[in-house]
C-alpha cells in the first residue's frame, strides 16, 4: 500500500517532467523544487489556517498582504498603460511587452489575495469541523501557488531560450533550481530548519487490514495495513491523473498540447498559440507537482529544508519514472511512477532497505539498455 | 591546420623537443607556482589556486565529452568519486603497510603550508601519492568504459540519463561501505582480496578486504594531505595539454564531426561509437585524477554525498559558461567559478570596489565619445559602460541592503543562480562559443564583422 501511495505520487511528479520533455525536449531540473515548494506552501498555509504542532496558531503576516497588494497594483498600472499608451510595433502580434508583464504581475498579486482568502476559508471550515474540506482548500492553495510560480519560471527563464541549444536551457533549469532552493532557505521564506507538517487527517489505527490473521482479542496481526492517508493520497493522485488524461486526450487544449509536442513549427503554422500551450503545460506540471508535495507531506510529515538531498532525490526518482515509462508519454509516466514505487518498496521490504535508491536507478539503466524508449514509449527514428 | 614553429625543428632531437617542451613548461610553471608564488600569496590564496587547478582538470576533461563530442554526460562527479576513493584507499592503507601509520611523508613538492628546510624533493610518500593518482585515473577510466560501452550506443539524452543514474548508484554504494579502520593490527590482519560482506557495516566479525573500508556516509577521514600547488597545477597543465593535442589531431576532428552531425560523420566513415567511448574513457581518466588530487587536499574529508549530481552540475556549468568545446573557455570559467563564491562570501568588500566600477563606466563613455567612426572602440566602450553601470547598480543595491542590516551573505547563492540564468539568456554560447581565446572568431561580438559566414554561425572552419 505504501508502494501504491508513493508510486502514484511519483507518477504525479513524473507527469510534469514528461510533459515538459515531450514539448520542449529538455529535462526540467527545477521541477523537483516546485514539488518541494508545494509541500512548504501547504505547510505554511496549514499553520496559518489553524493546524498546529504545538498549539500556537500562526498569524498571517501583514507585510505579505502589503507586498501582494503592491505587486497587484504595479501589475494593474502596467497592464493598463501597456494596453492604452504603449503602441505595439507595427506587425507585432498580441499585446505589448509592458501589458504582458503587467497582466502577469496582476495575476500574481490577485492570486496572492486569493491565497489569503483561501487560508481564511480553510480556517473557517476547520473551525466548523469540516477538516477534510479545509484540507482540500489547502491543497488547492498549494497547487495554485505552484502553478503561478511555474508560469513565472517559464515566462522569465525558459521563454527567452526557446531557440537556444538544449544544454543552455538545461543549465538555466539548474539555475532556476538553485534559485528556488536558496530563496526557500531565506529566513523570511521557509528558513533552514526542518519542520513537521501537522497531519490534516488525524488517525491512530489503519482503516482496514488485508490478508492479516485476526487474533483472539480482535486485533489483527500481520497483513497489509491500509491507512486513510494512503487512500486519500493515492485516491487524489489517481483522480488528478484521470483528469489530466481526459484533459490531454479529449479537450481542445489537450489536442493543442499533443500537436506542439509532435512538431512545434507545424503546430504554429496551424494556428496553435505555441507559447500559450507551453505556458499551460508548465502550469499543469507545477500544479501536479504541488499536489504531490502536499500529499507526500501528509504521508511523511517530516519537512526538510528545501535544498536537502532527500527531496531532490525524490524528484530524481520521479524523473526516472518518467524515463522508465517512456519520456514524453503521459500514460507511460503514470505507469512508470507506479512501477518505481512498487519496485522501491518491494525491494525495501524483501531485500534490503539500504539500497532503495540503487533499485530505482538500476531499473533505469536496465530499461534504458533493453528498451531505450521506455516501457510505453515508441522509438523515434532520427531524421536527417 | 596551423603548424607550430617547433614543427620546423630538424632531426630526432627536434622531435623530442617538440613532443616534450610543453610538458616541461607545464611542470616548470607548476614548480614555479609552488616554490615562488605560494610563499608570496599566503595560505588561503594558495588554497584557492589549488582548487582552481583541480577545477580546471575537471572542466577540461568534461569538455572532451560535452564540448568536443557533443555527448551529454551529467555524472562526471561519479568518476571523480571513483578516482578519489581509489586514490584515497591506496594512499591511506598503503601508508599503513609501507610506513606503519597514515602520517604524511612529504617532500618539498607536497607541502602546502609547512616549509621543510633540507627535506628531500620527492619522498616515498610522494611516490605512493603519484601512484595512487594514476591508479585512481585508471580505475575511473575503466568505469567510464563500462558505463560508456552500453550507453554511448544510444543517442541524445539517454547518455545523460544513464550517467545520472550511474552517479547516484556510485554515491549510494560508497555510502554503504564500512567505516575506516585506524588500527594497524586490524589492517594487517584483514584480507587484501576477498568478497566477504562487501557493503555491510561489520563491527565484530569482519571479513571484507581492507580497501573496501572507506568510511561510508561519514566520509573517509584521516587522509594524508599530499596534494599541493605543484601537483594540482601540474595535473591541470597536463590535462590542458592532452586536451589541446586531442583537439587538433585527426582523432579530435573525428570527435568534433560527431558533435556537428553524428549521422554525417558516420556516413563519412567515422566509427562514432568507438570515438565516443574513447572520448568518454579519456575524460573519465582525468576526472579520476582530479578526484584523487581532491581527496588528498588539506581540509577535505572525502564524502560521497558531496560528489553527487550537484557537483556534476558545477562542472557542467563551468563547461557551458566557457563555451562548449573551448578548452581555454572552460579553464577560464573554472577560474571564475572557483573565485566567484569566495568573492560573494564577503559582499561588503565588493561594495568598496565601486570606484573601479565608476572608472570602467567613465572609460567606456570616453571610448564611445572619442571613438568617432572606429567601430571597435565604440563596441568596447559600450561593453565597458554596460559593465560599469551593472556593477554600480549592484554595488548601490548591496550598500543600501547592508545599511538596512540585511545579511547579504545569505543571498550569495541566489545571486549566483541569477547570474547563471542571465548569462544563459544573454550569451547562450558561453564566453567563447566553440572557439579558443586566441581565435579571432571568439571576439566577433566585439570586433567589426569581417569573419566568414561559417565562423559567424559558430562552425569552426
Amino acid at each position: 500500500m505504501d508502494a501504491l501511495a508513493v508510486g502514484s505520487l511519483y507518477a504525479l511528479i513524473a507527469l510534469g517532467y514528461t510533459m515538459v520533455y515531450g514539448i520542449l525536449k529538455f529535462i526540467n531540473f527545477a521541477h523537483s523544487d516546485v514539488f518541494v515548494l508545494g509541500a512548504w506552501t501547504a505547510y505554511r498555509a496549514a499553520l496559518c489556517a489553524g493546524w498546529t504542532n504545538d498549539g500556537v496558531p500562526e498569524p498571517i503576516a501583514r507585510w505579505v498582504l502589503w507586498i501582494l497588494g503592491l505587486i497587484a497594483a504595479v501589475g494593474l498600472v502596467l497592464a493598463v498603460v501597456g494596453r492604452t499608451v504603449v503602441k505595439p510595433p507595427p506587425g507585432a502580434l498580441g499585446q505589448s511587452g509592458p501589458a504582458r508583464a503587467g497582466s502577469t504581475l496582476l495575476a500574481v498579486g490577485v492570486w496572492g489575495w486569493a491565497c489569503v482568502g483561501l487560508v481564511l476559508l480553510a480556517r473557517v471550515l476547520k473551525a466548523g469541523g469540516m477538516e477534510y474540506v479545509a484540507g482540500g482548500v489547502i491543497l488547492l492553495l498549494a497547487m495554485g501557488t505552484c502553478g503561478v510560480v511555474g508560469f513565472c519560471i517559464e515566462r522569465l527563464a525558459y521563454k527567452p531560450l526557446r531557440k537556444a541549444p538544449r544544454l543552455n536551457v538545461l543549465i538555466t533549469a539548474i539555475g532556476v533550481s538553485l534559485l528556488l532552493q536558496n530563496v526557500g532557505q531565506l529566513d523570511w521564506m521557509f528558513g533552514t530548519q526542518p519542520a513537521r507538517m501537522p497531519s490534516l487527517v488525524a488517525q491512530d489505527k489503519p482503516l482496514l487490514t488485508i490478508l492479516g490473521t485476526p487474533n483472539a482479542d480482535g486485533s489483527i496481526a500481520g497483513g497489509v495495513n491500509v491507512w486513510l492517508v494512503d487512500v486519500i493520497g493515492a485516491g487524489t493522485a489517481i483522480i488528478l491523473m484521470i483528469a489530466l488524461d481526459r484533459l490531454v486526450f479529449q479537450t481542445k487544449i489537450g489536442r493543442a498540447m499533443r500537436a506542439v509536442s509532435y512538431n512545434p513549427t507545424t503546430a504554429a503554422l496551424m494556428g496553435i498559440p505555441v507559447d500559450r500551450v507551453i505556458s499551460f503545460t508548465f502550469v499543469l506540471g507545477a500544479v501536479l507537482a504541488a499536489a504531490a508535495g502536499f500529499l507526500y507531506t501528509q504521508k511523511y510529515p517530516g519537512l526538510l529544508q528545501p535544498a536537502t538531498g532527500t527531496w531532490v532525490l525524490l524528484g530524481l526518482k520521479a524523473f526516472v519514472a518518467a524515463v522508465v515509462g517512456g519520456i514524453g508519454n503521459i500514460r507511460g509516466a503514470m505507469a512508470g511512477g507506479l512501477l518505481i514505487g512498487l519496485i522501491e518498496f518491494f525491494g525495501v521490504g524483501y531485500v534490503s532497505t539500504e539500497y532503495r535508491d540503487v533499485y530505482v536507478f538500476g531499473l533505469l539503466i536496465v530499461v534504458l539498455l533493453v528498451r531505450p524508449s521506455g516501457l510505453l514509449g515508441k522509438a523515434v527514428a532520427e531524421k536527417v | 591546420m596551423t603548424k607550430n614553429a617547433t614543427d620546423q625543428l630538424p632531426g630526432p632531437g627536434g622531435a623530442l623537443l617538440r613532443a616534450w617542451w610543453p610538458v616541461a613548461a607545464a611542470l616548470g610553471i607548476a614548480l614555479f607556482a609552488h616554490l615562488v608564488l605560494r610563499p608570496m600569496l599566503g595560505d588561503f590564496p594558495s588554497k584557492l589556486l589549488l582548487d582552481i587547478g583541480i577545477n580546471i582538470v575537471l572542466a577540461v576533461s568534461l569538455t572532451m565529452v560535452n564540448g568536443f563530442t557533443g555527448q551529454f554526460s551529467i555524472g562526471h562527479a561519479a568518476f571523480m568519486a571513483v578516482g578519489g576513493y581509489t586514490g584515497a584507499a591506496i594512499v591511506y592503507y598503503g601508508s599503513y603497510f609501507a610506513f606503519g601509520s597514515e602520517a604524511v611523508k612529504a617532500g618539498v613538492l607536497s607541502t602546502l603550508s609547512v616549509s621543510h628546510a633540507g627535506a628531500p624533493w620527492f619522498t616515498s610518500g610522494d611516490g605512493l601519492f603519484l601512484g595512487s593518482i594514476i591508479a585512481g585515473g585508471l580505475v575511473a577510466a575503466a568505469c567510464g568504459y563500462l558505463v560508456g560501452l552500453p550507453s554511448l550506443r544510444l543517442r541524445g539524452d539517454y547518455l545523460a540519463i544513464v550517467t545520472l543514474g550511474f552517479g547516484e548508484i556510485v554515491r549510494v554504494l560508497i555510502q554503504r561501505t564500512a567505516e575506516v579502520s585506524y588500527d594497524l593490527d586490524e589492517i594487517k590482519a584483514a584480507p587484501l582480496v576477498g568478497i566477504g560482506q562487501l557493503f555491510t557495516q561489520p563491527r565484530a566479525e569482519w571479513q571484507a578486504p581492507v580497501w573496501t573500508r572507506v568510511g561510508g556516509a561519514l566520509g573517509f577521514t584521516g587522509l594524508p594531505t599530499y596534494n599541493s600547488l605543484f601537483w594540482s597545477l601540474a595535473a591541470a597543465g597536463l590535462t590542458l595539454l592532452v586536451a589541446y593535442r586531442i583537439k587538433v589531431s585527426s582523432h579530435g576532428r573525428a570527435l568534433l564531426s560527431i558533435r556537428e552531425d553524428e549521422i554525417a560523420s558516420e556516413a563519412m566513415g567515422v566509427n562514432t561509437t568507438k570515438y565516443k567511448i574513447r572520448a568518454f574513457v579519456i575524460s573519465s581518466f582525468f576526472a579520476g585524477i582530479a578526484g584523487a588530487l581532491f581527496a588528498h587536499t588539506t581540509g577535505i574529508t572525502l564524502k560521497a554525498s558531496e560528489l553527487g549530481f550537484v557537483k556534476s552540475f558545477d562542472i557542467i556549468i563551468m563547461v557551458v559558461l566557457g563555451g562548449l568545446g573551448s578548452i581555454s573557455g572552460a579553464s577560464i570559467a573554472a577560474v571564475i567559478l572557483s573565485l566567484l563564491p569566495e568573492l560573494l562570501r564577503k559582499p561588503g568588500s565588493l561594495v568598496e570596489l565601486w570606484p573601479y566600477a565608476a572608472g570602467v563606466l567613465v572609460l567606456g563613455v570616453v571610448l564611445v565619445a572619442a571613438g568617432g567612426t572606429r567601430p571597435v572602440a565604440k563596441r568596447v566602450g559600450k561593453a565597458l559602460a554596460g559593465l560599469g553601470v551593472a556593477s554600480l547598480v549592484f554595488a548601490g543595491a548591496a550598500a543600501v541592503a547592508m545599511k538596512n542590516g540585511v545579511d547579504l551573505s545569505a543571498y550569495r547563492m541566489i545571486l549566483y543562480a541569477l547570474a547563471l540564468i542571465l548569462m544563459m539568456i544573454l550569451r547562450p554560447q558561453g564566453l567563447f562559443g566553440v572557439f579558443e581565446i586566441w581565435d579571432r572568431a571568439a571576439w566577433d561580438w566585439l570586433l567589426p564583422r569581417r569573419t566568414s559566414e561559417p565562423a559567424r554561425r559558430g562552425v569552426r572552419p
